[in-house]
């Protein structure tokens, strides 16, 4: 069964249509990645998908309910966790204060051990004092992304969340994700090959605003449409 | 963080016990000054629960103010009541008048809720002089010493009136205090931080800043309405522009969003208008050069420097 499923979603900024028409289907327990240039309106999906923008048109369903008229909050409550792509997290709290605001739902009492959980799997573990604005770039990557996790989501949207961390730091990003396989469904927005081809179950290329190709990693690769995208080749 | 909340009971206890004792030696001038100064301490708590926590900027405090006075001043004056009912009547006039006020000023954000919110105090101010045949406008009204016997206890008398401002005052800091422990608090200095990041939580951004406004405009017309009740007065003056300037001032002052910076920036503020006026009639110059010394050098606010040199745990 499908957890999500958006059925001709669209939205147009002024002349601009960033996303046209997209019906997509993801099941659940699957990780998805959502590749394509820079411009294809890959953010502008995944931020209809949660309610952070509003369609021109188009819907968006969600475990078998049609979200499309909900505020962002309330998808929220219903299990979807969105992770920022400029990372977003709260500067002047402290690690462990950022990952207890996301774990908003729990009671406080179970707070404490979800919270130190979420930071563990992470690695930032030994930061949970450190104020977030003063972590590393990476670091505060690894915050947003123990923000969604601290969330407990069934649906965890991660808009390329391995942008600026390092080989080893990647690495142990693709653990935690096949490691977080069993329990969430994953919608990935990534740059990186390597990661796309090691953890996606399927990958969704969009270009101008439209699907232009979907498949396992390996038949997207090899797909002369998407490396024409990507690289400019004649298709 | 527990050593912290200990080290922080121990700070506000500690402060309301010296309050409590400073009086017995205090002379009387200063015994006035202090109860006015706890009051509008309260009234700044308020206005800091909306600016210093969640980061809302209001330009039109003093409806809320005005809104307790007026509440519990006509309820007295028009109907008779008795100083506790009236002060439950100023408290009611605040929440009701906070909550309408949020719905419609929350639709707007940064400068133009700034605007709003001032369009809607000088509204209120406006209405309080057009009524002046219940208000009497510009001149306010008196209420008597026979009516300010609340359950036996004459608030007129200095020693009561102070000790009444103290239990005021106290109440403000312990809500503030409370509130900063609660996940509602704790979602609203969220906001303050990052509101986009707030929303996409799953905040409802809007509730909870709606709560906010309730929660400050309330704890404002507290202090309004014990304002009249112990100074024996109304005026139209205290919903003036000048009074949504006062809060705004005392709070950035003490320090913006440290539960300890409105009492700290109202006592600082009134003693330093008091003993400059002292010294020269020009005493707004040397106000204002104070002000903005303390602006260049502690632009956090004294207890905001405090805390950002020596105790980061302060709440």
């Amino acid at each position: 069964m499908s957890l999500l499923r958006t059925r001709g979603l669209t939205r147009r900024f002024d002349g601009l249509t960033a996303v046209e028409d997209v019906d997509f289907d993801l099941p659940e327990g699957q990780v998805r990645a959502l590749i394509g240039p820079n411009g294809a309106g890959k953010t502008t999906f995944v931020s209809m998908l949660c309610g952070r923008i509003w369609p021109t048109c188009g819907t968006v369903e969600f475990a078998g309910r049609d979200v499309s008229a909900l505020p962002a909050h309330k998808r929220i409550a219903l299990g979807m966790a969105y992770t920022f792509q400029i990372t977003s997290v709260f500067p002047r709290l402290t690690v462990a204060e950022n990952v207890g605001l996301a774990a908003r739902r729990v009671r406080l009492e179970g707070e404490g051990a979800r919270l130190a959980q979420a930071l563990k799997r992470v690695g930032l573990g030994a930061h949970h004092k450190a104020l977030a604005g003063d972590l590393s770039y990476g670091h505060q990557r690894l915050l947003e992304i123990a923000m969604g996790l601290a969330q407990e989501p069934r649906l965890l949207i991660l808009d390329e969340p391995t942008q600026g961390l390092t080989d080893a730091e990647i690495d142990a990003f693709k653990a935690l994700v096949r490691a977080l396989k069993a329990a969430t469904t994953i919608l990935l927005i990534e740059h990186n090959m390597s990661v796309v081809m090691e953890v996606a179950d399927r990958v969704t290329v969009l270009d101008f605003g439209k699907v232009l190709a979907e498949g396992p990693p390996a038949a997207i690769r090899a797909d002369r449409a998407v490396q024409a995208a990507y690289l400019g080749a004649p298709a | 963080m527990n050593e912290g909340l200990g080290k922080s009971a121990a700070l506000h206890v500690g402060l309301i016990v010296v309050l409590a004792a400073i009086q017995f030696v205090l002379p009387e001038y200063h015994q006035g000054n202090l109860a006015r100064i706890m009051v509008l301490a309260g009234y700044a708590a308020g206005y800091n629960i909306l600016f210093g926590y969640t980061g809302l900027l209001s330009l039109g405090h003093a409806l809320f103010f005005a809104a307790g006075m007026y509440g519990m001043g006509l309820s007295i004056r028009l109907l008779d009541a008795a100083p506790a009912p009236a002060l439950l009547a100023g408290l009611a006039a605040g929440a009701v008048v906070s909550l309408v006020i949020g719905v419609l000023a929350l639709r707007t954000a940064g400068v133009a809720f700034m605007i709003v919110t001032l369009m809607f105090a000088q509204a209120g101010y406006l209405t309080i002089l057009l009524m002046g045949a219940y208000t009497r406008g510009d001149e306010g009204f008196v209420i008597s010493q026979a009516q300010r016997v609340m359950w036996g206890i004459d608030l007129s008398d200095p020693v009561n009136r102070y000790y009444a401002a103290l239990i005021l005052f106290a109440a403000c800091l312990l809500v503030t205090l409370r509130l900063l422990r609660t996940r509602f608090g704790r979602a609203l200095i969220a906001i303050r931080e990052n509101e986009e990041r707030a929303r996409m939580l799953g905040y409802d951004v809007f509730r909870l800043k709606l709560g906010a406004v309730v929660i400050s405009g309330t704890m404002s017309a507290a202090s309004g309405a014990a304002y009249g009740l112990l100074f024996g007065y109304a005026g139209a003056g205290f919903a003036s522009v000048q009074y949504s300037i006062f809060p705004l001032l005392w709070v950035l002052l003490g320090g913006a969003g440290t539960a300890l910076g409105p009492f700290v920036g109202t006592l600082f503020m009134f003693y330093l208008i008091d003993l400059s006026s002292g010294l020269t009639t020009a005493y707004m110059l040397v106000a204002g050069v104070v002000l903005v010394l303390v602006t260049l050098f502690a632009p956090q606010g004294l207890a905001g420097e405090l805390r950002r040199r020596a105790w980061r745990w302060l709440p």
